[in-house]
């Protein structure tokens, strides 16, 4: 047993006391969990950083993709198998590929996760954009209105439940790859799950907070939606 | 873009805040240990030097595991002692970040094992490092003050790879108390390891090489939990593992053969540094580490991991109970 | 210009990594070349194959009968929505608690991966067929499961084959981090930087872009190929018709 006396005298080895015995067997520890919930916290804003801001950054990127091949069609198709290549490449490979370009750190993960989002949502705004009907636009420029007038007025506003769509989409997307950030030496919960991956109250709660992130925001982005479009609430 | 450089500076403002929280968190908890009995001030108490406090403030790092968090916290904790004002960064990453940290002076120390300093900082190969725990230390120095960094003594334990079974295995196999002895009936039981172990030369290939191991190769960073859930037979274990010291549970295996490089602790100190706290400050350094045996380490180690202990309050206990702070 | 160089530098020496044997970082042994990565490649192929197959055998008919007779708007959704968001690391890492190191325990977790994309499309692309079709079809006397057959499948295998594509993607890209769990795939150069070295790890990330853009290409044509040209005339006609209200409208595109 533990006790074994030293030659020296000096620290003192002590019997197991508030050993937590949940989590020297490995079990599943709700309290071991309540305990240690704030070593979560620095992971889970990181993990909100890298979500987020790739997320708005490929919104902008892809928004300004969309306008532009509104106007020029036949862009559609090179931009979607451009960006689709972005897509299909392993994100801890771009962490990689990345690497000799932008280092060690956010930056690589930054650029890797930005370039995911854009496929799902230039396709959402474009989906949007071409929902439109023929005739609403018609009329809005009959009406004088400039072209510019009419896709900011007109046609991105009646498109915004696929763009919220699609950011959805991205958003729970980015929260899953996020996790893998830390091949590219940035932080977010998956360091945590990697410092001990057997422990299974720890990786539990790294991958449940991961979720319970995806959920808030799905249902943050829920809430613009509705309160962006009145004129669907009306119609239950 | 407006609301999206805000939106990164709410986020950074966030982050920022809340590590600086973790950062700042305990400073003010009282530093008493568990020990109740410590001896009155002897001849071993760490003095107190006014002077010291205007030195500059010292920064001491370490690597991202528990006993680095401890052992940082015990060097720490004894700069404080003496009245230096004290920085920590603990949990810099893997050796190649402290080392950097080191060198490009963000971090005035951190502990390094001599091992794991010879095999990646100065690109000595496994099987070039020397066995005897001096001799590598020697050359660890060498290396070392070639980069303007003190190395102070070595610490007495090491924590090298120890093979490691459940009980049962043991007596199953004889109780063999060597890996020898252990080898020479049973090469094919299957072993764990990390994953760097199966293609170095001073872990599974010289396993095969040297003991004759013939058995299945587990990857995986389980250890004592790969005995437990029967993912191998054999595990290799760290020497100072807390587990260890449960031997009604696992038994180890002496490395009669020497497989495994020494892997003492040594305390690399900028030289500039060392020139700042003065000759005092570092021979007490040394003094402290001379309780540092395998057994007060795995004891550290457990109550920090099994107990869930603070680290700066395992590093307390353990220089109030050696005698060095009151 | 340096750095310019230096970029080339780093992959030009990770794709002779993919090329020629090297020793390793730590010395002593021989690694990189296209036998090993050959060896890693077969056997991420090998648990990737499996787990979709896996995956579609458990998925597809199930979403095809659910697609058939309308009901699983919530099922479709509420899958695809939590399965994008499950950390792959997350699910791995969970799952060698319970299944424990190995190729089974990798295949589980790829499969499941690879079910809410294939749930989803499914589901829609069912009930994205024109009702008229169907409505014709039940006239002529087709009992449901000769219209599942006859009429839904195959003008849903377009949608069908689109969700095949994404999840081929997940299960190849999630397999680069199988060696976690003991199973060599062509990520153990990514997680072992000690035997082989950022070069090694670059040199892997590159086979893994590679082998999943090949996959993604390959399965484009594939859809493509399933697509009934009168469908495929129709695509701008059918994609005016797609109103929302819902993201399942996105994921059939």
């Amino acid at each position: 047993m533990i006790g074994v006396p030293l030659a020296q005298g000096g620290l003192k080895i002590q019997e197991p006391g508030g050993s937590d015995a949940c989590a020297a067997a490995n079990d599943f520890c709700p309290s071991w969990i309540a305990e240690n919930i704030d070593r979560y916290w620095t992971p889970l804003l990181e993990h909100v950083y890298l979500t987020v801001v790739p997320v708005t950054i490929g919104f902008a990127i892809s928004l300004a993709l969309a306008i532009i091949a509104h106007r020029r069609r036949w862009l559609t198709g090179p931009i979607i198998t451009v960006t689709g290549i972005f897509f299909a490449i392993p994100s801890v490979a771009a962490f990689f590929l990345l690497q000799p370009l932008t280092g060690l750190g956010y930056n690589t993960a930054m650029v890797a996760l930005v370039s995911y989002t854009l496929l799902i949502i230039f396709r959402s705004i474009t989906l949007g954009l071409r929902n439109v009907p023929v005739d609403t636009r018609d009329a809005a420029l009959g009406q004088g209105l400039t072209s510019r007038q009419v896709l900011w007025s007109v046609e991105l506003p009646m498109a915004f439940p696929e763009i919220i769509a699609g950011l959805r989409i991205a958003t729970s997307t980015t929260v899953g790859l996020a996790a893998l950030a830390v091949f590219a030496g940035a932080g977010g919960l998956g360091t945590e799950i990697l410092l001990d991956k057997r422990f299974k109250s720890n990786v539990a709660t790294a991958g449940g907070l991961a979720i319970l992130l995806a959920a808030a925001l799905d249902l943050l982005l829920l809430a613009v939606q509705r309160l962006g479009t009145p004129w669907q609430r009306a119609r239950a | 873009m407006i609301s999206t450089n805000r939106r990164i500076l709410a986020a950074l403002a966030a982050m920022c805040f809340a590590v600086g929280l973790a950062a700042c968190g305990e400073d003010e908890s009282d530093s008493g240990g568990a020990g109740s009995d410590a001896p009155a001030a002897t001849e071993k108490t760490i003095e107190r030097d006014d002077a010291n406090a205007s030195k500059g403030t010292i920064t001491v790092g370490s690597k991202n595991f528990t006993e680095q968090f401890i052992l940082g916290e015990i060097y720490a904790q004894t700069l404080e002692a003496q009245g230096f004002k004290v920085q920590r960064r603990l949990n810099l990453g893997s050796e190649q970040v402290a080392y950097k940290a080191l060198r490009g002076g963000e971090i005035s120390m951190y502990p390094e094992y001599t091992g794991t300093a010879l095999t990646s900082f100065f690109d000595i190969k496994t099987t070039d490092v020397p066995k005897d725990a001096d001799e590598a230390y020697e050359q660890a120095k060498k290396e070392y003050a070639k980069n303007k960094i003190t190395a102070l003594e070595r610490t007495p334990f090491q924590n090298t790879y120890v093979i490691a079974s459940t009980k049962d295995t043991a007596e199953n196999a004889g109780s063999p108390k060597t890996a020898s002895a252990l080898f020479e009936k049973n090469a094919n039981l299957s072993i764990s390891g990390f994953p760097e172990c199966r293609q170095r030369q001073d872990c599974l290939l010289g396993l095969r090489s040297l003991y004759g191991y013939k058995g299945k190769f587990v990857s995986s960073d389980g250890k004592f939990s790969d005995l437990d859930d029967d993912e191998a037979d054999l595990t290799l274990a760290f020497g100072t593992d807390p587990k260890l010291a449960l031997t009604d549970k696992y038994t180890a295996y002496e490395d009669d053969k020497k497989l495994f490089p020494p892997y003492h602790i040594t305390l690399g100190v900028r030289d500039d540094v060392v020139e700042k706290i003065g000759p005092k400050a570092i021979e007490t350094l040394e003094t402290v580490q001379k309780g540092m045996t395998e057994t007060a380490m795995r004891e550290l180690n457990r109550r920090v991991e099994l107990d869930k202990q603070p680290a700066k309050e395992a590093a307390a206990a353990y220089l109030k109970e050696e005698g060095f702070v009151q | 210009m340096s750095v310019a160089l230096a970029v080339l530098g780093d992959f030009g020496e990770a794709i002779e990594f993919i090329f020629k044997e090297r020793e390793s970082v730590s010395g002593g042994v021989q690694i990189g070349g296209i036998p090993e990565l050959s060896a890693f490649g077969a056997t991420h192929m090998k648990v990737s194959i499996i787990a979709i197959v896996i995956a579609a055998v458990a998925a597809i008919p199930l979403a095809l009968w659910l697609g058939h007779i309308g009901r699983g708007d919530f099922l479709a959704t509420a899958t695809s929505n939590v399965g994008r968001a499950v950390p792959s690391l997350a699910l791995l890492a969970f799952f060698i608690s319970f299944i424990g190191l190995g190729e089974t325990n990798v295949i589980v977790v790829l499969a499941l991966l690879a079910v809410p994309p294939l749930i989803t499309t499914t589901y829609v692309g069912v009930r994205q067929v024109d009702r008229d079709a169907v409505d014709a079809a039940r006239g002529q006397g087709l009992t449901g499961m000769e219209i599942v057959r006859k009429v839904e499948l195959p003008l849903a295998l377009p949608s069908i084959f689109g969700g095949l594509r994404t999840a081929a993607v997940i299960v190849v890209a999630t397999a680069t981090i199988a060696p976690l769990a003991n199973v060599r795939t062509l990520g153990e150069p990514i997680i072992t930087p000690q035997t082989y070295g950022f070069v090694g790890q670059l040199g892997a990330a590159i086979v893994v872009a590679v082998i999943t853009l090949a996959v993604d290409f390959l399965f484009a044509r594939l859809q493509r190929a399933v697509t009934p040209a009168g469908l495929k005339l129709a695509e701008p006609a059918a994609r005016r018709r797609f109103s929302f209200p819902t993201k399942r409208s996105l994921k059939a595109t």
